[in-house]
């Protein structure tokens, strides 16, 4: 009989996870208790207040020395704090874009086309539950990169995918179409998280530890059958592939970026990028580095499929917020490149691009909220055409975005496609760097088509305007605009901070 | 005062910047005003190049004016200017041509989608990087000019162009960015390798010893890299066809600049970054170089002939004359090189002479069709003749500054490559036909109705397209000037990777 230990937790370093859920649950008595009119403000400012405060908070204990807390389910290092940053940055400015109540139903519960959709309507209601489910969601993110135990990872993909699924499903115009994205994500979502925990219990199998560190030890101790940690890899892969929507597991993408508010999209798609390749860099680097010849043909294989297919197919797509989604799957495959590359500098790189990315991410769907007609958003790209003439500012900072995606020079986008792409050729694999480069020169052609459409079409009339942005909006596109610029003209600081922080704990 | 130690480039291409600032706190309306900052903007970067000119020690082979700061360490990746003869004259072109242009199209922005106030930053950017990518010294900075070159001519083509210029610009744009990311591979490449053999560093002169720890293999992948790239941007057959659609396009002063400056950073860059950094790549492509760059030559040569477009002639005639110069600077030998150099110049010389005056023209006819020209001899003498000399300078006729630099090339060339310089030199006889037939159809001849009111230049037009007539007459008659700077480095180049001019085949009494 095992004497039961109580469990020793470090709050101090727990604190920037634990003041977001604080602030998540004092959302939660907001809306059971305060006012309705009283809520949207109160929620915003609680909101913001919590993810600075802690920032503020993982700032504090930026310096203490890598160390593993609550009995080694959470790994503190740098690599962990760079990408938690990461995370409360890009939902800082990702959450403004919620402020603007537009985007969302009024009453979730209503049934589309319903009188009570219709008097809700009428009566101004607003989903301010938004808020504190974004919280849970920024909770589970900053836990995931740092979980060092396979139940405290599943713990956390599903404490961050919970409410997305929600969030998704909350659009104010096309509620079905949002509803079946919901839907159709959290199905997915479910079935992935099943393959996730079928890896987890092969992984237990093989090494007899759900650590990352006895993984590790058994990796290395291997002494002949390692098909459990083949599949236990291959599995745990599926689920974490899904999440960053790698092909052949990215079908839910583009439904759900279409579908969802374009504010969710924004969050979604930039921070749940930077927490799941947060995990996925942890524990392959930290777990099945030594195992690498077992499955970095596969994963190389996807990450060259991803890069091709996403460039590919987001040729053909007529709609922005699909655009940006196929773009965001060949993104994936150019951050796989961080996770193969399996070096330092891979991981540098990889921090690094998923940062930039992130930000640039918000601001591009910071503009596409901002193309309406009397019936919503516009996201048909042809009805684009001759924005630059209406509204050269948008447009060029929608341009801007563009080529940061596209990765031209004096962009953070091509500090980051060069590090990562490097990264992976010094650890040997030139098809990396030469199928990067060439689906790079594809995806060009999609985001200069856009640019072509804004600036060189004439307008269409039929009633497409760009509103002026609210103040947070326009906080949002300003910031993510000058983050990605400056990050292209001189990234030093940034570069050199990561450099000297990040690295994984094994 | 020791001006080298001013940082003069960094000047030059700060400048046009603050220009660019300047014009964006001038109000939309004032237009004038505008071409007024432009113009001055211009002139003064150009003084400074002269200055730089005067001040350039033409004995030194090295780097001068050098300036180098950490931009991003990390990387290895310096701020890092420095230029040889080479890049000397090539600023000074460019520097040269931008107020000549913002002279000669001083009504140009006014067909375009946005105001004058856009049009002239574009310029001012643009003529930042033109002078950024000639005097990096670091192969990553110089990447940075490269590619972020290509987002002001993409918007100069395609917002204030004619025609068809959005699919114009388009069409440039992928060309040069394909281009642009296979040269991606080969700089990762480049970094990677430069890491793994102890230094990583992007610069230049270190890196000009990388080949010896290469394999061949590498070696040639890296080389085509960067080749293609370049070969796209100075177009060699089969990648040339952007060109004619871009330079029909763009307005001429656009085209003056896409021809005469950024074409040129093509075939700079192969003798700055292909012939330096991969000498035995270099030699192992150079029969399919060579022959390409024939095929070039003789290829637009029988378009030029063939078009009706007095735009894409002229693009045409660029592609073959793109032939002629990189056979100069493959037939890796001194005069070759020299020679490739000043034809680099002058090109940009009468290319823009060329084009301006085509665009005189067309803007008075409103049209670009040779055969809705006429007879101008008659009409408006002093643009005939001014399109009478440009035309002579583009099918190299003794005098002429042209003449020096084919006659040049096609030496260097011979005594390595008698062969492909003997086909060649049949694309001079080819130039003649391009060049007289327009000659003669626009200018001679009876005069084609709706032309006999055309007004002659006026005083704005002679006092651009004078300093270019003036460059292309004085440097046919005494192109040592020109010759003193590069020549240092042209020796350098060849000699520096162990290319050695063939010893001559005929000596005397034996």
């Amino acid at each position: 009989m095992i004497d039961f230990v109580s469990p020793t937790l470090e709050y101090a370093l727990l604190a920037p996870m634990l003041i977001v859920l604080a602030g998540a649950l004092i959302g939660v008595l907001i809306e059971a208790f305060a006012p309705r009119s009283a809520r949207a403000s109160s929620q915003l400012f609680i909101t913001l207040a919590t993810l600075a405060i802690s920032l503020a908070s993982l700032i504090r204990v930026r310096n203490s020395a890598s160390t593993t807390a609550a009995m080694e389910s959470v790994t503190f290092d740098g690599a962990g704090m760079l990408l938690q940053a990461s995370i409360l940055v890009i939902s800082i400015i990702a959450v403004l874009l919620l402020a603007d109540q537009e985007n969302f139903t009024a009453l979730a519960s209503t049934l589309p086309g319903s009188d009570e959709e219709r008097t809700s309507l009428q009566k101004d209601l607003r989903v301010t539950e938004i808020y504190p489910l974004t919280l849970f969601a920024v909770a589970g993110m900053l836990l995931f990169p740092l979980a060092t135990d396979l139940i405290t990872l599943f713990v956390a993909l599903e404490m961050l995918s919970l409410p997305l699924y929600l969030l998704a499903g909350l659009s104010r115009r096309r509620r079905l179409m949002s509803q079946e994205a919901a839907l159709k994500y959290f199905l997915l979502g479910a079935f992935s998280s099943a393959f996730f925990l079928m890896g987890v219990a092969y992984l237990y199998g093989y090494s007899a530890s759900t650590t990352f560190a006895g993984i590790h030890a058994a990796v290395i101790g291997s002494t002949g059958n390692d098909i459990y940690l083949l599949l236990g890899i291959a599995f745990l892969s599926i689920g974490l592939l899904f999440k960053v929507g790698a092909v052949p597991f990215h079908a839910w993408s583009p439904d759900v970026y279409q579908g969802a508010p374009t504010a969710v999209t924004a969050f979604m798609a930039a921070a749940t990028k930077v927490a799941a390749f947060g995990a996925m860099l942890r524990i392959f680097y930290v777990s099945f580095a030594e195992a690498y010849w077992q499955w970095r043909p596969a994963l190389i294989a996807i990450a060259l499929i991803t890069m091709v297919f996403g460039s590919l197919v987001a040729i053909a797509q007529r709609d922005v917020k699909r655009m940006l989604a196929y773009s965001s799957i060949a993104h994936a495959g150019f951050l796989l490149s961080g996770v193969i590359a399996l070096n330092k500098t891979g991981l540098d790189a990889s921090i690094f691009y998923l940062f930039a990315y992130g930000v640039a991410t918000v601001g591009a769907f910071g503009v596409v909220t901002l193309v309406r007609d009397s019936a919503g958003e516009v996201t048909d790209l042809n009805r684009w055409s001759g924005l630059g003439k209406r509204s050269p500012w948008v447009a060029t900072a929608f341009a801007g975005f563009l080529l940061a995606f596209a990765g031209i020079p004096l962009t953070s986008g091509f500090i980051g496609k060069f590090s990562i792409f490097s990264a992976a050729y010094e650890s040997g694999s030139t098809a990396i760097l030469i199928t990067g480069v060439l689906s790079s020169a594809i995806a060009a052609f999609f985001y200069i088509r856009v640019i072509v459409l804004m600036f060189f079409k004439d307008p269409v009339e039929d009633g497409t305007s760009v509103v002026i942005p609210s103040i947070y909006t326009q906080i949002t596109i300003v910031v993510s605009a000058v983050v990605t610029f400056a990050l292209g003209i001189y990234p030093t600081p940034l570069i050199d901070f990561i450099q000297s922080t990040a690295s994984f704990l094994r | 005062m020791n001006l080298a130690n001013m940082n003069l480039l960094t000047l030059s291409m700060l400048l046009p910047l603050l220009g660019t600032v300047a014009l964006a706190f001038t109000p939309k309306t004032s237009v004038l005003l505008t071409k007024q900052i432009a113009l001055a903007t211009t002139v003064l970067v150009a003084v400074v190049g002269i200055l730089m000119a005067i001040n350039f020690d033409f004995k030194s082979p090295g780097f001068q004016f050098v300036e180098s700061r950490p931009w991003v360490p990390a990387f290895g990746i310096n701020y890092a200017l420095g230029i040889d003869g080479i890049a000397l004259v090539l600023i000074l072109m460019s520097v040269l041509l931008t107020p000549i242009v913002v002279i000669a199209g001083w009504n140009e922005s006014e067909g375009g989608r946005w105001s004058a106030k856009t049009f002239y930053s574009l310029i001012l950017v643009l003529e930042t990087m033109m002078i950024g990518v000639f005097a990096s010294t670091d192969v990553f900075l110089f990447y940075v000019f490269f590619e972020a070159m290509l987002v002001p001519v993409y918007f100069l083509i395609g917002g204030f162009g004619s025609g068809e210029r959005a699919a114009a610009a388009v069409k440039f744009l992928l060309y040069s960015l394909f281009g642009g990311l296979l040269m991606l591979a080969s700089i990762i490449g480049i970094f990677v390798m430069s890491t793994r053999y102890g230094n990583r560093t992007f610069d230049i002169t270190t890196l000009a010893g990388l080949h010896t720890v290469l394999t061949p293999m590498m070696e040639n992948f890296l080389f085509l890299g960067f080749f293609i790239a370049f070969a796209i941007k100075a177009p060699l057959w089969p990648m040339h066809t952007w060109l004619p659609d871009a330079a029909k396009s763009a307005t001429p002063g656009t085209s003056v600049l896409l021809l005469g400056v950024l074409d040129k950073v093509g075939t700079f860059g192969m003798i700055r970054y292909c012939l330096t950094l991969f000498p035995e790549a270099s030699k192992t492509f150079t029969p399919l170089i060579i022959t390409l760059a024939v095929i070039s030559i003789l290829y637009g040569a029988f378009l030029a002939i063939g078009a009706k477009d007095i735009k894409r002639l002229i693009a045409y005639t660029s592609i073959s004359h793109f032939g002629f110069i990189t056979m100069g600077i493959f037939a890796m030998t001194t005069q070759g090189l020299s020679g490739a150099t000043l034809y680099m110049f002058n090109h940009g010389f009468s290319t823009a002479a060329l084009f301006l005056v085509a665009g005189f023209m067309i803007s008075r006819r409103n049209s670009s069709t040779i055969a809705d020209f006429g007879g101008l001899q008659r009409v408006t003498p002093i643009m005939a003749w001014s399109f009478f000399i440009a035309g002579m300078s583009s099918l190299a006729l003794p005098g002429l500054s042209s003449f020096v630099s084919e006659f040049l090339v096609l030496v260097g060339t011979f005594t390595r490559y008698p062969v492909a310089a003997v086909i060649a030199t049949f694309g001079i006889v080819l130039a003649a036909l391009y060049i007289l037939i327009p000659v003669q159809r626009a200018l001679h001849g009876p005069t084609t109705p709706g032309n006999e009111n055309l007004t002659d230049l006026n005083l704005r037009e002679k006092v651009a397209i004078a300093p270019v007539i003036a460059i292309i007459v004085v440097l046919g008659f005494y192109p040592s000037p020109i010759l003193n700077i590069i020549n240092p480095a042209a020796t350098t180049v060849i000699s520096q990777q162990g290319f050695t001019d063939p010893a001559p085949t005929i000596s005397e009494g034996k």
